[in-house]
């Protein structure tokens, strides 16, 4: 279903049968996380560049971590030590990755839309993990993993999405996969984050400013992390952030009783979630960061395995390979 | 690839008195049925395994632990091919720590594949044991591998391919022989 040498630059332009056999590829890296020993030689002698131009240590770890696990090498480039300091640009930092020959390249962005940039001038697979406010792809998908395996399937939920929807390239992916499966979106967060521009990226999304009214008969609540530095007076105090918007047990009544709450973190506990419901049964938090290592693996597996595209290996003549 | 039949090397009939004859020098050779478990190797593995149980189970009354392997992850030619096989899950409900474990396949050829469950297994624990069990044993290793318990060896050339066909699987039941047309 995937080709291999295939990119992840985002999830608009992917089919549901694709994220259908993602998901499905990510239950045996699931279990995977069980053994005793957790080391495939699967990937042994692949590399992996890891160029992570933002900050970033969640995603970062996660990918390195799944790397690791299937049995292959990262190079790692970060932006804070890296070259981009003394003024290098995009291409020349990636053409200098990509000369060192890695397999696949995991990069992160600030600037929307660089990975499709830097997809389009090499020939290894590209896999965004996260541009400016455009697309999270790894986000949305274990995300989803979470949400089929804690309700059971992934269609036709009520899902709402909580907080600063248009900085976040978390809430962008989550809309194009979840509308895909047929999901009711409810956006809601102070009105300068929820533009009325957010209606048009899927069918069946709505915006409403009162979180009651985005609670009511919700399935799945999606709590995005407030970037404290756009909490300022005059245009938005913090305590009023908290008062109208913050995720409390009480207003987490209002949805309905299985409601599953997750959060993109690093979450900021008292400000948009309150720590009793981020670490309340209807919490799935920790899931998302074990399913992350699961799909990311499924990914690399399918991506990043394999021959080289210009270079076929003699064993490929070889008919009946596996017995 | 077009493919023709040679000829049909076990019957349905065939194949349930050779799994009766394995199932009973299984139990024989391991000195009873403390610590032991069967492990089908997917796919055709995986049905010859639960039979193996059952039979055991009829004829003894003690229940076998039975467990799926997948051993795509652990394939030496995912490298060279094209496409990269679909992984399943392992479904192993037991530990594997001391079992006396059997692993069960259909054919056993190079021995690429079962180098390949063996790495899966210890990846899950540190057995006991490991022995092997195969429908057919067709020749032409690659690595020094061996069956403990053989349902039929066969002469086979190089560009022969032996098909089993199980109910469970494919819905008809026999062994053929089959040679590639070039």
């Amino acid at each position: 279903m995937l080709q291999r040498s295939q990119h992840l630059l985002g999830i608009e332009t992917l089919t549901a049968a694709e994220i259908t056999f993602i998901l499905d590829q990510s239950k045996p890296f699931q279990e995977f996380q069980r053994h005793p020993l957790k080391k495939l030689a699967t990937l042994r002698g692949k590399t992996i560049a890891l160029a992570f131009f933002e900050p970033s240590t969640r995603t970062r770890i996660s990918f390195a971590t799944a790397a690791a696990r299937l049995g292959a090498d990262t190079m790692n480039f970060q932006a804070e030590s890296s070259s981009l300091k003394k003024g290098e640009s995009l291409i020349d930092t990636v053409r200098t990755l990509e000369a060192m020959r890695p397999d696949g390249i995991v990069i992160r962005h600030s600037s929307s839309g660089a990975p499709y940039f830097v997809a389009g001038r090499l020939e290894i697979p590209v896999l965004n993990a996260g541009d400016g406010t455009h697309e999270h792809p790894t986000q949305a998908l274990l995300d989803a993993l979470t949400i089929r395996d804690r309700k059971g399937k992934l269609e036709g939920w009520n899902v709402s999405i909580l907080g600063d929807i248009l900085h976040s390239r978390v809430a962008r992916s989550n809309i194009h996969l979840l509308t895909k499966f047929g999901a009711k979106i409810t956006l809601c967060g102070p009105a300068m984050w929820v533009p009325r521009e957010l209606e048009c990226l899927a069918p069946s999304v709505r915006r409403v400013t009162r979180i009651e009214e985005a609670l009511d008969s919700a399935d799945v609540i999606i709590v995005l992390r407030v970037q404290t530095e756009r909490i300022h007076e005059p245009a938005l105090a913090a305590e009023e952030f908290i008062l109208r918007y913050q995720l409390t047990a009480e207003r987490l009544r209002l949805a309905r009783a299985d409601a599953l709450v997750l959060h993109p973190g690093p979450m900021n506990r008292g400000l948009e979630i309150d720590p009793t419901v981020a670490d309340g049964p209807q919490s799935g938090v920790l899931e998302q960061v074990a399913n992350g290592l699961a799909v990311r693996m499924a990914l690399l597996y399918h991506l990043v395995g394999g021959a080289p595209v210009d270079a076929p290996h003699p064993a490929k003549e070889r008919s009946n390979a596996a017995d | 690839m077009p493919v023709v039949e040679k000829r049909q090397l076990l019957s349905a009939e065939e194949i349930g008195r050779t799994l009766q004859r394995l199932a009973h020098e299984l139990v024989e050779k391991s000195g009873g049925t403390k610590d032991l478990a069967l492990i089908g190797v997917r796919r055709r593995g995986v049905p010859l395994s639960q039979r193996l149980a059952k039979i055991i189970r009829t004829s003894g009354g003690v229940n076998v632990p039975v467990g799926t392997l997948d051993i795509t992850l652990y394939r030496d030619d995912l490298s060279t091919v094209a496409h990269q096989p679909v992984v399943h899950s392992n479904e192993i409900e037991f530990s594997v720590d001391g079992r006396d474990i059997v692993l069960v396949d259909d054919v056993l050829y190079t021995g690429r594949t079962v180098r390949a469950a063996m790495n899966g297994l210890f990846d899950l624990g540190r057995p006991r044991r490991i022995r092997l069990c195969v429908l057919i044993d067709r020749g032409h290793r690659e690595l020094p591998v061996e069956a403990s318990f053989i349902g039929r060896t066969v002469e086979t050339s190089d560009t022969e391919i032996v098909e089993v066909r199980l109910q469970e699987i494919d819905g008809e039941e026999r062994v053929m022989l089959v040679d590639r047309v070039s």
